[in-house]
């Protein structure tokens, strides 16, 4: 073997060492939340600590369904906003645009993705929570407030990865449907969607992802109170703010117990995560 | 009753027409809002002059050297990895279990919230290597977050370099790896570095992952060991807390701008120098 060949291999086998640092960083990470958060699920009681609502750490009581149902709720009022707004920005910049016009507005959905979840929930402090309050009653912390601001922060996923979808269709579908007569609508309702429907569908649960993992935001707009909401205008604790809130002084079995709040929605995360790459993968195929 | 195709055409047209307007409003409302109580507030003190009474008073100079410490930091430790991982995926494999492997990796690592990073980074880094609250700790937990972000924008930017150029690489007799570093790499670095700039952008503005790992001291850091508040985790606890409006209003102005640059930086760089992107 010539030094030339020698150090080619050498390069060869770096690579691929490094190549596996993003699985190793997801298998550590993996670890080290199921090894802190797994002990006090098995002793305290999985269905205990998922199906009871008593959650208070100084008394051993661990209860995290208000926070579970809590993350649920804000999630599903997020896609009530953010998936018909998305599709509808979606196929507007692909089907209904000029080239011109897409140029200008995709950038400027893509800055949207930009701005720091901190400032969104700022503008829910500041804007939204008061015009909820004055106007439908209520704390304004709720919710619905929550909904629309997270509804917000997921349409940049939605959209951007819904056009990439339409885009990928053959430009013969779209050519052969307008030929045969048919508006741009018919055309996108008939044709495209249904052609890009796995895409469209990949977007949607990465949006979902997107809307379970906020943390700062929530904090800030969603009230934190521990208790299932009878109404959107009451407040409302996830899971995400469940850890960020008591991290901050939580010791011992608290701690823990915050870290198997963690381990829940990893595997609520990793379950969409794989839900997401089966669905897009189909369309490659 | 149906409408008629062409009334129904026109209906949906202004419909998806307003909803699009709609979402370009709430970024223009956002941007505006925050630019128009936060412009006031900064001056060359705001700037450069560290904060007092828990920010109440003074500036934010000192979460401005901790946010750069950070970011630094973190693009330091990530893009070596990233982009090794884009050139193994694309010029040194082809498609099989191991590339796939290593995608799904990647793609789970970007779907993973970032509150989760900020558990991993404060039981890892802080807790068990007694790295404790540190800009060394919160830059490790960035550069894991953004990895999988280098890692797509660099291999998208590898595969957009035209075959031809390594074919002629390759007859002049050079090795896989002068190809990479002499011919592939120096064509495809606009689109390396906008996604080092995008990862710029996501490590300003995060808080969940950092405010658990680098801590939230205001004094100015001194060494990679110093706990360090950024300016995203400063603006919160100025919010959250109520310490003071005005502000809290001036370091989100400063992010936003921040921001801003970012953006028109990578569009210009995606739009001078990545075809597939206009």
């Amino acid at each position: 073997m010539t030094s030339l060949e020698r150090k080619e291999s050498l390069i060869r086998i770096t690579l691929l060492l490094v190549a596996f640092s993003a699985v190793s960083v997801l298998v550590m990470i993996t670890f080290f939340i199921f090894g802190e958060g797994t002990p006090i699920m098995l002793r305290y009681g999985l269905k205990k600590f998922l199906f009871n609502l008593d959650w208070f750490p100084t008394q051993g009581s661990y209860g995290l369904l208000p926070m579970i149902v809590g993350s649920i709720l804000v999630t599903s009022g997020a896609l009530m906003i953010g998936v018909p707004f998305g599709l509808a920005g979606a196929v507007f910049l692909t089907e209904f645009s000029s080239k011109k016009m897409r140029r200008i507005i995709k950038p400027v959905i893509e800055l949207l993705a930009g701005i720091p979840s901190v400032v969104y929930g700022f503008m829910g402090v500041v804007v939204l929570v008061p015009f909820i309050r004055e106007t439908f009653g209520g704390p304004g912390l709720s919710v619905l407030a929550a909904s629309i601001i997270l509804g917000i922060m997921i349409l940049p996923t939605i959209i951007s990865i819904s056009i990439d979808s339409l885009e990928a269709v053959p430009p013969s579908y779209r050519e052969g449907s307008i030929a045969l007569g048919a508006t741009r609508w018919q055309t996108t309702r008939m044709v495209m969607f249904p052609a890009a429907r796995s895409g469209i569908l990949a977007s949607i649960i990465l949006g979902m992802g997107r809307a379970i993992g906020e943390t700062m935001a929530v904090i800030m707009i969603a009230g934190n109170a521990i208790a299932i909401p009878r109404t959107p205008l009451e407040p409302v604790r996830t899971l995400t703010s469940n850890i960020a809130l008591e991290m901050a002084y939580a010791s011992g079995e608290h701690r823990e117990a915050l870290f198997a709040t963690g381990v829940i929605l990893f595997l609520i995360i990793m379950v969409l995560n794989t839900a997401a790459n089966l669905t897009s993968r189909k369309r490659g195929r | 009753m149906r409408l008629d195709r062409r009334t129904e055409q026109k209906l949906v047209q202004s419909g998806l027409w307003f909803f699009t307007a709609l979402t370009i409003f709430i970024l223009i409302f956002i941007i505006f809002f925050i630019l128009k109580n936060g412009l006031p507030v900064l001056s060359f003190k705001f700037f450069f002059t560290n904060p007092r009474e828990m920010g109440r008073t003074g500036g934010i100079f000192s979460t401005i050297v901790g946010t750069a410490a950070l970011v630094v930091m973190a693009i330091l430790i990530a893009t070596p990895f990233g982009l090794g991982t884009a050139i193994y995926l694309t010029e040194y494999t082809r498609e099989n279990v191991v590339t796939r492997i290593i995608r799904f990796g990647a793609e789970c690592l970007a779907g993973i919230p970032s509150i989760i990073f900020g558990l991993f980074g404060f039981i890892l880094f802080v807790t068990k290597l007694k790295f404790g609250w540190s800009i060394l700790s919160g830059g490790l937990t960035l550069a894991f977050m953004v990895l999988p972000t280098i890692i797509r924008t660099s291999e998208e930017a590898i595969k957009a370099v035209p075959w031809a150029y390594r074919e002629v690489s390759y007859s002049l007799g050079s090795t896989r790896w002068q190809t990479v570093t002499r011919v592939v790499l120096p064509s495809a670095l606009p689109g390396i570095v906008t996604g080092v700039i995008l990862s710029i952008g996501r490590s300003i503005g995060e808080t969940a992952a950092v405010i658990f790992t680098a801590g939230s001291a205001l004094r100015l850091p001194t060494s990679i060991y110093s706990s360090s508040r950024t300016m995203s985790v400063h603006f919160y606890i100025l919010a959250r807390e109520g310490i003071s409006m005005p502000h809290a209003y001036g370091t989100a102005a400063v992010l936003i701008l921040a921001i801003l640059v970012i953006n028109l930086l990578t569009y210009f760089l995606m739009s001078r120098f990545m075809r597939k992107y206009c």
